[in-house]
Order: structure tokens, then sequence, then C-alpha cells
């Protein structure tokens, strides 16, 4: 996900929600009492970072992989502290790298991070791995899980996407091309979990027994359903309410009749309008539109020529040409005052 | 030097620029933190086929560029590392909306294009910004405004540590990988196998360190609490810039500047 594809309010939204699953985990870790995980915690988001950059090269592809991390931190921390991990990973990587962004953040957090921690380690990996499994029985659970976590997160990413509307990738052409890539990456991360976890276990088999003991049970699949059903709640109630408070509907009804009552006018009163709503309008027009009916009624206008609908957003060629030339020369300015800058520094 | 090395010492970098000492640099941490969010919360909050009303926004990172004394160049070669995604879910747009938006000479430009554009722009200015206010502030330094902000304590120190260890866990990767590559003799991609164990031999030495890491932090009297050190205080500058921007960006969202400016410009010529 990245800043550039998402509008304020779904990026706002699943910062609320990362943040709220952030305050949620930190209070369960402080509940835990471990002064040990603190470090523990620590050390391990930097092995992370870490063994993210070393690639291996997956046969028969000529591609290369490399660990998302997410199923190994719960595997060795529970899924609070795998969470916390995982989230603070992420916020490193959009400083440091630029991945993603920062308003983006919150819908990566949640993308890679929940879905991994909260749904694929306990439903999935728990359930058929259970205490002491075999090597067969991890390498499926592990893939399992990796698929089903990787699924989740690439879902989210077309959701989150797609109700931003800066793209114009349909919801159907989107998932087609995300899914089955993802699932690929989940088998790949499967395996690598599994070939890991199988690895410390020969090596120091105190460790995972350690860990397997230590973390509590606590989730249940009600909970993690029922939490999963209030996150979705929130984030739908938050989307519709700034939906809600820009009206789609309102403001094509308001501009086709514009358009129509003074279009032989010289359009004045069009132009008033739009940019009136340009002025008050915070969050952008287009949002929640679905995209397939756009190139639709696109077409329809253009067949029937009816004004409203094609005139909004086109703008005539003057103004345009003017934005142009405006834009050109603005970024000419802010360029020279950067230089401005750096020039008054290197004198002084 | 490997890729991994690079990484590494470009993240080293990072640091290096944060502990420059220009007057934004001095700026408290909060208020850059702010500002920055103020200003990716604008520059999304455009409709899709803008991009003349956005490219005023490309002062505010200029100056943090500029002002701040950071070099343009290297930071512009981190942004081009990361557009190939937003290019790559962009570049459907002009194939998929085809309507003439407007003509610009014999040419007719689609909204498709129009949009690949607005996201090209948003992806370089909110990218820049970050960067530039990780090169002026530091790890550190953010983490002592989120903490002041109210952010989970828990999550906090996570971070800290994690900036902390982030070096010295690369630093071994990176060795780790070193070493492999000296003995398999010309074989440059790593199989799996081998990447299983490497990650698994990291993950081992993690676990020790952090055990060491708990001892020594034992020996210096931790109790369970990490203390976060205040350095700063919000002073009048913190104010200015604050407002200052606040209401620049204001000016942009609300005016398109650019459009402004061009027609007094065509106005000239004619």
């Amino acid at each position: 996900m990245a800043d550039a594809l998402i509008s304020p309010a779904v990026g706002g939204a699943m910062w609320a929600v990362s943040g709220g699953l952030i305050a949620y985990s930190a209070r369960k870790v402080r509940e835990e009492a471990d002064d040990r995980k603190i470090p523990l915690m620590g050390v391990l988001g930097a092995f992370i970072f870490a063994a993210q950059m070393i690639n291996f090269s997956i046969p028969g592809t000529g591609s290369s992989g490399h660990l998302g991390g997410g199923m190994i931190l719960s595997i060795l921390l529970g899924p609070y502290a795998a969470f916390l991990v995982l989230a603070s990973v992420l916020t490193v990587q959009a400083l440091f790298f630029a991945d993603g962004g920062l308003l983006a953040l919150g819908c990566n957090i949640v993308n890679l991070g929940f879905f991994t921690c909260f749904v694929a380690y306990p439903l999935i990996y728990k359930k058929i791995c259970g205490r002491a499994p075999g090597k067969k029985r991890l390498l499926l659970a592990a893939t399992a899980a990796g698929i089903m976590g990787l699924q989740f997160g690439a879902f989210g990413v077309v959701l989150e996407t797609v109700s931003s509307g800066i793209s114009e990738l349909p919801f159907r052409t989107f998932i087609l091309l995300m899914l089955p890539i993802h699932l690929a990456i989940g088998v790949v991360e499967g395996f690598v979990t599994a070939g890991v976890v199988s690895f410390v276990r020969a090596a120091r088999p105190e460790i995972l027994a350690a860990a397997a003991d230590r973390e509590p049970l606590g989730v249940s699949v009600k909970s993690t359903a029922l939490g999963i059903a209030a996150a979705a709640l929130f984030a739908g109630v938050a989307l519709s309410w700034f939906a809600s408070a820009n009206p789609d509907g309102l403001e094509w009804a308001m501009l086709r009749t514009s358009g129509r009552e003074e279009l032989q006018g010289a359009g004045k009163l069009h132009g008033l309008l739009a940019s009136v709503q340009k002025k008050t309008a915070f969050l952008p027009d287009y949002g929640f539109k679905k995209p397939a009916t756009v190139v639709k009624a696109g077409d329809a206008d253009t067949e029937t020529g009816d004004p409203g609908k094609s005139s909004w957003p086109a703008v005539e060629a003057g103004t345009s040409a003017a934005g142009l030339a405006g834009g050109l020369l603005t970024l000419l300015l802010a360029a020279l005052i950067g230089f401005g800058l750096r020039r008054r520094k290197i004198r002084a | 030097m490997t890729a991994l090395a690079k990484n590494l010492a470009d993240i080293g970098y990072m640091d290096t620029l944060a502990a420059g000492n220009s007057p934004l640099h001095r700026l408290d941490p909060r208020a850059k933190l702010f500002t920055t969010f103020l200003f990716i919360v604008a520059v999304v909050s455009f409709g899709k086929y803008e991009i003349s009303a956005l490219v005023p926004f490309f002062l505010y990172p200029v100056f943090l560029i500029g002002f701040g004394e950071l070099p343009a160049g290297y930071l512009a070669r981190k942004i081009l590392v990361v557009a190939p995604f937003a290019f790559l879910v962009g570049v459907f747009n002009p194939l998929l909306d085809r309507q003439i938006l407007f003509q610009l000479g014999p040419l007719g430009v689609s909204g498709g294009w129009v949009s690949f554009f607005s996201i090209l722009t948003r992806f370089a200015l909110t990218v820049s910004a970050a960067l530039a206010l990780l090169s002026l502030t530091g790890m550190n330094s953010i983490c002592e405004a989120l903490a002041r902000a109210g952010f989970p304590r828990a999550f906090v120190v996570q971070l800290l540590f994690l900036n902390r260890y982030l070096f010295v866990l690369t630093g071994e990767a990176e060795r780790l990988s070193r070493a492999r590559a000296l003995r398999s003799s010309g074989r440059t991609a790593m199989g799996f196998k081998v990447f299983a164990q490497i990650v698994g031999r990291l993950l081992l030495r993690t676990l020790d360190r952090a055990e060491r890491v708990y001892r020594a932090m034992l020996c210096r009297g931790f109790d369970g609490n990490i203390p976060i050190v205040e350095f700063s205080r919000i002073g009048s500058r913190d104010i200015l810039f604050v407002s200052a921007w606040s209401v620049l960006f204001a000016l942009f969202r609300f005016f398109n500047v650019s459009l402004i400016l061009g027609e007094a410009a065509t106005g000239l010529l004619k």
C-alpha cells in the first residue's frame, strides 16, 4: 500500500484501527509483565528487519523471495507481542525506505500484522500444529497459515485501494491479479517459516518449547471473529460517515442542473459552483463510485450528449493550459526557492 | 559491496543526516511530525484528476531539503528506488479511463493519463516529505515525540530498541551472507535450504544477544520501565513553523495557486 493510492478517509480509518490494535496489544504485553520480553521483542524486530534483507532464489522462476516474518514472531512471542514488533518494523521501513508511506502505514499494519498475528496464527497455525508437531505437520501448518494470512492481506490491499478510488483498477481485475500472486508468496512464506522453525528446533529445542509454554493461548475463535467484525463495522461506519459528508448524488445532481441551465449562458454559474465545490470539498468526491459504472456512465454520457456528467471533472482547454503553465511556473519557483536557501547557506 | 551492506550504509547515512545542526534540525520533533502529517493529509485529500493544484505543495519538501541542508540528489535517488510500486498500480489508469478530459494542441489527454500523473505527483510529494522528516529529525527524536504525544509506551520502547539493534543485526546478516557467498564459488543465487539455515542461525544469534542485552540492562538497574528522556521544549520558532505552514497548506488546498499564477502569466502574454 502507498500514500499515493489512498484517500484520507481510508488512511485515517486504518490508522484508527491499527492504533487501537497497538494500544490493545501494548496493554496485553504489559499485563504479561515479562521484563525479559522487552529486549527480546526489540532485538527480534531488528532480526526481522535484517532477515528481510537476505534474498533467496525461488527455483524455476528466476525471481527471489524474502521473509515476511509475522508467523515466526507469533510462534516465538505470541500474537500480541508479535503484532507490536511487526508494527514497529513496518514503521521503521516506512520511515527509512519510504516503503508505503506514513498515511498508508495504518493500512500496512492491518494488512500484514493483524491478519498474520490475530487471524492466521491463532486460527490456522495453532489449530493444525498443536503442541509438539512433526516435521510434516509443521510444514502444513506454516504453509496454510502463510497462505491465509497473505490472502487476507492482499484482499485488504484491494479493498483499501478500491474504496479510495485513486486507482482505476476495478475490484474484480485487481483481486484476480492480487490473490494468485499472494497465493504463491504465501506458499513461499510458509516454507521459509517451517524451514527456520525446524532449524531452530534441531539446534536449540528448548527455545521453542519455552516459547510454547510461556505463551498464553488466550485467543479464541469467537473473540477473534468478534474483533474482525468490530473492526470491519468500525471501518465501514467511518468510511460511510466520510462519504455522506460529501454526498455524491447530490453533488452530481447539482452540477447537472447547473450545467443544463447555464450551458448557453457561458457557463459562469457552472464555473462558480465548481470552484465553490472545489473549495468546500475537503475530501475527494469520487471515492465511492463503483469503478465499473464509471466507465459505462462515461460512454452513456457521450452518446446522449448529457452535458452534466461529462463536463465534470472535465475542464475547458483554456483553464487547463493555464493550469499547465502555472504548474510548471510554480515548480520552477519552488526549485528556485530551494536553490536560494542553499546558496544563502553556503555563503553564510 | 553487497546489496545488504549498501542498505546498511544507507540507513546509517540517514542517521548521520539527522545529526545535522540546521535551524530545522533544532525544531521540536513534535512540530515537524505534526506539520508533515498535515501536509500528507492535505496532499492526499485532492481529487484524482488534480495535478496543477498539487504542484505548490512541492514548496514544503523543497524548503525542508534546502533549508535543512539535505542532499537533494541522494533523496531523489531514494524516491526513485521505491517509485515502481506507485507506477505499477497507476499505469493501468490510462488503459481503463479513456475519456478525453482536455485537448493539448492536437493531443487529446484522457482522464487516465491525468490521474496517473496525479498519482506520481502525490507519490513524489508524500515520500519526499517523509524522507526529509526523518533526515531532519532522526529516529530517537521521532520516538520521543511519539511518546510525548501519547503513543503506547510499549510500542515506543519497541521502536527505540528496533532502531538501536537494527544496525547490529543487519551487520550480522551481512557477515553471514558474505561468508556464504565466499564459500559458494561463484554461484550467486542463494538456495532455499541454505537460506532457511542462515536465517535460523541469525535467529539463534539474535536470541543470544537478547539474553545478553537483558542481563546488561539488569546490571544497570532495569526495573521493567524504560525512561524516555525529553530533550526539547516547544518554543516560539516551533509555533511559527507549524502555524506558517498550516496557513500555507490551507491556502494551497483551497485555492489553485498554480492556476492563478498561470492565468496571470498567460494574461500578461496576451
